[in-house]
C-alpha cells in the first residue's frame, strides 16, 4: 500500500520521548543524593541500591506500596463483579429507564474527582471508614464500576443470544449458565474490564489521599512525605517513583494483546 | 438486534445503582446542601438561597480558572489528535514490532498521576533535572518555577507526554479494523498516500476520534494532581485550573458555600459535555449498525 519506507522513525521518535523522563528517574534512582545535586552524569558513576534500600526495609514506605495494592485489587474485584451482571441486562434487555440508567452511569465516569473530595471525606467519616482500604476501593467504583459496565456490555453485545436461549432450553438456571458458559465466553473482555480498572484505581490519588491518613495510605500519597520531612531525599523519590511504575508495567504486559481489542471498542 | 422488553432485567442492575448511589448520590447531595446554606461556624448552617452561585457566576476568579482550563484543553487537544493520528498510521501492523510499541507507549498511562507530576518536576529542574540542564547548557532560559510561560509549556508538554498514547491506541485500533480490500482498491486506482489517508483511513477513523477528543477534552477539563505536582498552580495564579482552584477552596480554605456552589457549575458543564458525548456515541453507532 505504498508506505513510506522510513515510517518507522515516527514511533521511534515518539517513544523516545516517551522513554526520556522515565530512563532519567530511573538513572536518578540508582544515584546518590551526593551525585545528584553535586554532578551531571548520564548514566551513574556508583550504582547504588541504597535507595531500593530505604523503601524496601522502611515500613512506612513498603506499606504504601502493600495499601496500594490493596485498594487497588479490592477496587477491580468489586467493579467487575458487580458490573457482570449489569452489563448482562444492559447487552440483553431493555427495560423501564434503561437509557436514563446508562448515561447517569457514564456521567459518573465522567465526574471530576474534584467535587467529590470534600463530600467523600465527610460521607465516610461519617460511616467511620476513613483510613481504611475498602473505603478508597468503594470510592473508586464511581468512575471504575460504569466503565467496567460499559466494556462487558461490548464484549457481551459480540456473543450471539441464540447461546443464552440454547443454554436455557438445555435446564441450566441463570447463575449456573452465566458462571459456565457465559463468563468463559467474554472471559477476554472481563480481562480487559479488570485492565482498565486496575489501571484507573492505581493512577488516581486525588481520592485515595484524601480518604487516608496513615494505615491505609497509598504509595504514592507516602511519595510527597519525602519533599516535606527530609529535605527533599531526591534518590528515595525516585526510587520509589521507580517502583510505581513497575505494577503498571506488569499489567500492559499481560494483556498487550488485548489492549488494541480494549480500545477498539472504543469503550475507555 | 431487538432486545426484549423485561423488567426483572433491573434486578441484575440493582448492585451496581446501589454502589454508584453510595458513592455518587449521597455525596452529590451533600454538596447541593452546601451551596444553598452559609454557616458561621459550629455546624449551624442557614438558607443562603442563590446566593453562592450569583458570587461563583460573578467572581473574576471562576472565569479566570475556567478561561486557563478552556485554553489549555484546547492546547492539548490541537496537539495530542494530529500527533496520535501522525504515530499511529506510522505504526506497525505485523511483527514484533507491534506489541513492543503497544506495551511502550502505554507505559505513560499507567503511572501513578502525581508520579506523572513527579517525573516532569525533577525532568525540567535546572539543577538535577535532564531537560533543564540540557537548556540551560544551550543557553536557553527556562525555568518553569518563576515564569508563566515556561510553566504552561511544562503542563502542555507533560500531557501531550502522558495522553497522547490513548489518542494513538485508539486510532491503531481504529486502523487495524480497516479491511485490507479498502487498500488494494486504492492501489489498482493508483491513488496516492494523501488521498488513502483523507478518503479511507479518516472516515473509518471518524469514530474513534471523536471518542478520543471527547474523552480528552472532558479528562482535560478535570485535571487537578499532574500540574498541582509540577506548579502548585503556579507561579501566582498562571496554571490554576477549575479542580486545583476548587480543592484550593474547599480543602484549603473550607469556603463550604462557595466551593459547593463552584462544584454544582462544574458538574453541570461536564454533565452537558457529557450528553453530547453520549448522544454522539449512540447515534455514530446507530449509523453502523443500519449500514450507514
Amino acid at each position: 500500500m505504498g508506505r513510506a519506507r522510513f515510517s518507522w522513525i515516527v514511533p521511534t521518535l515518539y517513544i523516545i520521548f516517551l522513554l526520556l523522563p522515565i530512563y532519567w528517574l530511573v538513572n536518578m534512582s540508582f544515584k546518590t543524593n551526593q551525585e545528584i545535586l553535586s554532578i551531571f552524569t548520564l548514566w551513574p558513576q556508583n550504582p547504588t541500591l541504597a535507595n531500593y534500600r530505604v523503601i524496601f526495609t522502611d515500613p512506612a514506605w513498603y506499606n504504601g506500596y502493600i495499601n496500594s495494592i490493596i485498594y487497588v485489587v479490592l477496587n477491580t474485584v468489586i467493579s467487575v463483579a458487580v458490573a457482570l451482571p449489569a452489563a448482562y441486562a444492559f447487552s440483553r434487555y431493555r427495560f423501564l429507564g434503561d437509557k436514563h440508567l446508562f448515561f447517569w452511569l457514564l456521567t459518573n465516569r465522567m465526574a471530576p474527582p474534584a467535587v467529590f473530595v470534600l463530600p467523600f471525606f465527610q460521607l465516610y467519616s461519617a460511616f467511620g471508614l476513613i483510613d481504611t482500604h475498602i473505603a478508597v476501593a468503594i470510592a473508586h467504583c464511581l468512575f471504575n464500576v460504569p466503565l467496567a459496565v460499559w466494556i462487558l456490555e461490548g464484549f457481551m453485545s459480540g456473543v450471539p443470544k441464540e447461546i443464552d436461549e440454547t443454554a436455557y432450553i438445555d435446564g441450566y438456571s441463570f447463575p449456573r449458565f452465566f458462571t459456565k458458559i457465559f463468563m468463559p465466553l467474554i472471559a477476554s473482555g472481563i480481562g480487559v474490564a479488570a485492565f482498565f480498572c486496575f489501571m484507573f484505581s492505581w493512577v488516581e490519588l486525588l481520592i485515595a489521599r484524601t480518604l487516608t491518613t496513615t494505615d491505609a495510605k497509598p504509595i504514592a500519597a507516602t511519595m510527597t512525605r519525602t519533599v516535606s520531612a527530609s529535605g527533599l531525599d531526591w534518590g528515595v523519590l525516585a526510587a520509589a517513583g521507580v517502583l510505581t511504575i513497575i505494577p503498571g508495567a506488569l499489567v500492559i504486559y499481560f494483556v498487550r494483546n488485548y489492549i488494541a481489542k480494549g480500545f477498539a471498542l472504543g469503550r475507555v | 438486534m431487538e432486545k426484549p422488553w423485561n423488567n426483572k432485567a433491573w434486578f441484575l442492575v440493582l448492585p451496581v445503582i446501589v454502589l454508584v448511589a453510595f458513592s455518587a448520590i449521597i455525596p452529590l447531595m451533600t454538596v447541593v446542601n452546601y451551596s444553598v446554606q452559609d454557616t458561621f461556624g459550629n455546624n449551624v448552617f442557614f438558607w443562603a438561597g442563590t446566593e453562592w452561585f450569583e458570587e461563583t457566576l460573578q467572581s473574576e476568579r471562576f472565569w479566570a480558572a475556567l478561561g486557563r482550563n478552556l485554553v489549555f484543553s484546547f492546547i492539548i487537544l490541537a496537539i495530542e489528535v494530529p500527533l496520535g493520528i501522525a504515530v499511529a498510521l506510522a505504526m506497525p501492523r505485523k511483527g514484533i514490532g507491534v506489541p513492543v510499541c503497544l506495551v511502550l507507549m502505554a507505559l505513560p498511562l499507567l503511572i501513578p498521576w502525581n508520579v506523572v507530576g513527579t517525573i516532569w518536576q525533577v525532568f525540567g529542574r535546572i539543577d538535577i533535572g535532564l531537560l533543564g540542564r540540557v537548556l540551560a547548557d544551550f543557553g536557553i532560559y527556562y525555568n518553569y518555577t518563576q515564569n508563566p510561560l515556561h510553566a504552561w509549556i511544562t503542563v502542555i508538554v507533560m500531557d501531550v507526554w502522558h495522553w497522547t498514547s490513548l489518542v494513538v491506541l485508539l486510532c491503531y485500533a481504529g486502523l487495524v479494523s480497516i479491511p485490507d480490500a479498502y487498500y488494494q482498491a486504492a492501489r489498482i486506482d493508483g491513488a496516492s498516500r494523501w488521498a488513502v489517508f483523507r478518503y479511507i483511513q479518516l472516515p473509518k477513523l471518524k469514530h474513534v476520534l471523536l471518542i478520543a477528543v471527547l474523552l480528552r477534552f472532558m479528562d482535560s477539563f478535570m485535571i487537578y494532581t499532574e500540574p498541582f505536582v509540577v506548579t502548585g498552580g503556579g507561579p501566582g495564579n498562571t496554571t490554576t485550573f477549575l479542580s486545583i482552584d476548587l480543592v484550593k477552596m474547599a480543602i484549603g480554605q473550607f469556603d463550604l458555600g462557595p466551593a459547593a456552589a463552584m462544584s454544582i457549575i462544574y458538574f453541570l458543564i461536564i454533565l452537558a459535555l457529557s450528553y453530547v458525548f453520549y448522544t454522539v456515541m449512540t447515534q455514530t453507532g446507530r449509523d453502523r449498525e443500519t449500514g450507514r
